[in-house]
């Protein structure tokens, strides 16, 4: 196929010299701003094969001159963080979780320190806004297992419930039914006395009965009147507020096989002074003693 | 321009003999790297190939397609070392075929979920997520609670595994069904289980001993995620890149 460049009468310009059944092609020149962009852009990534992490090598890749990494980023940034809020945190560190509370300053740091830490590390079991779930308990009210004053609430952070931790608060409710320390009608009836303790019991005959069980069984840690006892994390059943749930069937269900729900000992994941924000902010729930 | 593609345009061979040329080029760039990734790979303390009741885990994990809502890639930005913790290397998933890095985050990522929450937390979880999360949008799973986990075959996955590249031993092979059960199982014998996965959680998962379900499986596998590498004794600046 013979090729013939010619100029176009209308437009001026070549044309690529190609024919198809007496169509012809114009070679307009690309734009000269887009051209010159384009080699900028080549001019621009030689430099960044320079100054930058580029080429793959025999045992690595080359480094650039500027010597950047994504984890030596990373590692400023955290640090440049840490620096930042390090006046306010080294304080409350030193600070007595009282102090805080007392300081405008302080108080309202911990807050939100205790707020973002609370949303990454408890709400997940104890609700965005504290409220708990079933299992879990509620932080906003003011019935308290293992004790509602900040040292107290301080103290449940830092070592958990019923884990692996030494300092760990460990209580163990026996499984009464399973265990065959109680039967079927001992577990009914002491079931029928807890529920009267909220008033909310129909058989006065069994509540009758069960006050004996509940005497003889229970009131070690229950205490007189099922107020409780948060020195041994027995919780309150008077006050009708339940972790697991108050109808009668599962107050058999946990009479029955007992329940041992558990919480990390956050001292070995977070810092003391997240700790204590963390215990400042749940005491501001609402609930603080 | 003096130069005239019109010549390749009309030589089969010249043409035939250019595309190789660039082909091959292209194909080099990207193949020879790959000779060089026993050096160029980082290696960490601490991680080892999944226990077989893990990898059953992981195996549902795949099934239900989990990674299509749940990431496990923890990034190098700030907002996710703290929420999610220490940012994930390669090195974590060196064992999983195919890995479930993910693209998109519906739910939170869970590279580093293992721990984070109780056994207990995880069976409410998956029966009813909205029982503990009231604003979430996972579906439940409750099925799996009912669901016998079926291991008979669990040593054929090692094996194949084995194939490509993963270290099991035949040890861990011959125990595979019975460290199933050891796992699940807090009062077994489990230092067979420990030595061949160091860091194994051994637990009742899902609360009730005996029969191993696929929540089970499931729960075991979450409980261990990212937890296998020590970052207190890990600066990965000091990693072989």
């Amino acid at each position: 196929m013979p090729t013939k460049i010619e100029k176009d009468a209308i437009s001026g310009q070549d044309t690529t010299g190609h024919e198809w059944d007496g169509i012809k092609e114009l070679n307009t020149p690309l734009p000269k701003w887009w051209l010159y962009t384009y080699y900028a852009t080549i001019v621009w990534s030689l430099a960044y094969y320079v100054f930058y992490p580029a080429w793959p090598t025999l045992s690595g890749h080359t480094g650039g001159l500027l010597g950047w990494t994504m984890r030596g980023e990373i590692a400023e940034q955290m640090s440049a963080a840490q620096a930042s809020q390090a006046p306010m945190v080294s304080k409350i560190a030193a600070a007595s979780l009282e102090d805080i509370r007392k300081s405008a300053d302080l108080r309202g740091y911990a807050m939100a320190g205790g707020r973002s830490a609370f949303g990454v590390q408890c709400a997940p079991c104890h609700g965005a806004g504290g409220a708990g779930a079933k299992g879990f308990p509620n932080l906003v009210d003011d019935n308290w297992i293992w004790g509602g004053t900040l040292d107290e609430i301080y103290t449940t952070i830092q070592y958990g419930v019923r884990n692996a931790n030494d300092k760990s608060r460990l209580s163990q409710m026996p499984r009464f039914g399973a265990d065959g320390v109680l039967d079927s009608k001992q577990i009914n009836d002491v079931a029928e006395f807890v529920l009267s303790l909220s008033k909310r019991s129909t058989d006065p005959a069994a509540v009758t009965r069960g006050a004996v069980v509940f005497a003889e069984n229970c009131v070690a840690c229950h205490q007189e009147g099922g107020t409780g006892n948060q020195e041994l994390g027995a919780p309150n059943l008077a006050a009708n507020i339940w972790i697991y749930g108050g109808d009668k069937a599962t107050i058999v269900e946990t009479i029955r096989n007992s329940r041992q729900g558990s919480m990390p000992a956050w001292a070995e994941r977070l810092d003391d002074a997240t700790v204590k924000m963390l215990a400042v902010y749940v005491h501001g729930l609402g609930g603080g003693k | 321009m003096s130069f005239n593609h019109a010549i390749i345009e009309k030589n089969a061979i010249i043409l035939a003999v250019c595309t190789l040329i660039t082909v091959a080029i292209g194909g080099l760039v990207q193949i020879v790297p790959l000779f060089t990734i026993e050096q160029t790979i980082e290696r960490v303390d601490g991680v080892r190939p999944y226990s077989p009741l893990e990898l059953a885990g992981r195996n549902i994990y795949v099934r239900e397609g989990c990674y299509v809502c749940h990431s496990q890639q923890i990034r190098p930005f700030r907002d996710e070392i703290e929420r999610y913790g220490h940012y994930s290397l390669a090195a974590e998933s060196m064992y999983d075929h195919p890995f479930q890095w993910g693209s998109k985050r519906n739910g939170p990522d869970l590279a580093r979920v293992g721990g984070k929450y109780s056994d207990a937390w995880h069976k409410a979880h998956m029966i009813d997520p909205r029982a503990v999360v009231p604003e979430s949008i996972m579906p439940a799973y409750a099925f799996m609670a009912d669901r016998p986990l079926d291991y008979s075959d669990i040593d054929a996955h090692l094996r194949t595994l084995k194939l490509i590249g993963v270290p099991y031993t035949d040890e861990m092979i011959a125990n595979a069904r019975a460290d199933v059960e050891a796992q699940k199982n807090p009062d077994a014998d489990t230092s067979g289980l420990l030595k061949r996965y160091p860091r194994a959680v051994v637990s009742s998962f899902d609360g009730e001993p005996g029969k191993v379900t696929e929540l089970d499986a499931v729960i075991a596998y979450l409980q261990m995620l990212g937890t296998l590498v020590d970052f207190r004794n890990v600066k990965p600046e000091q990693l072989r890149q």
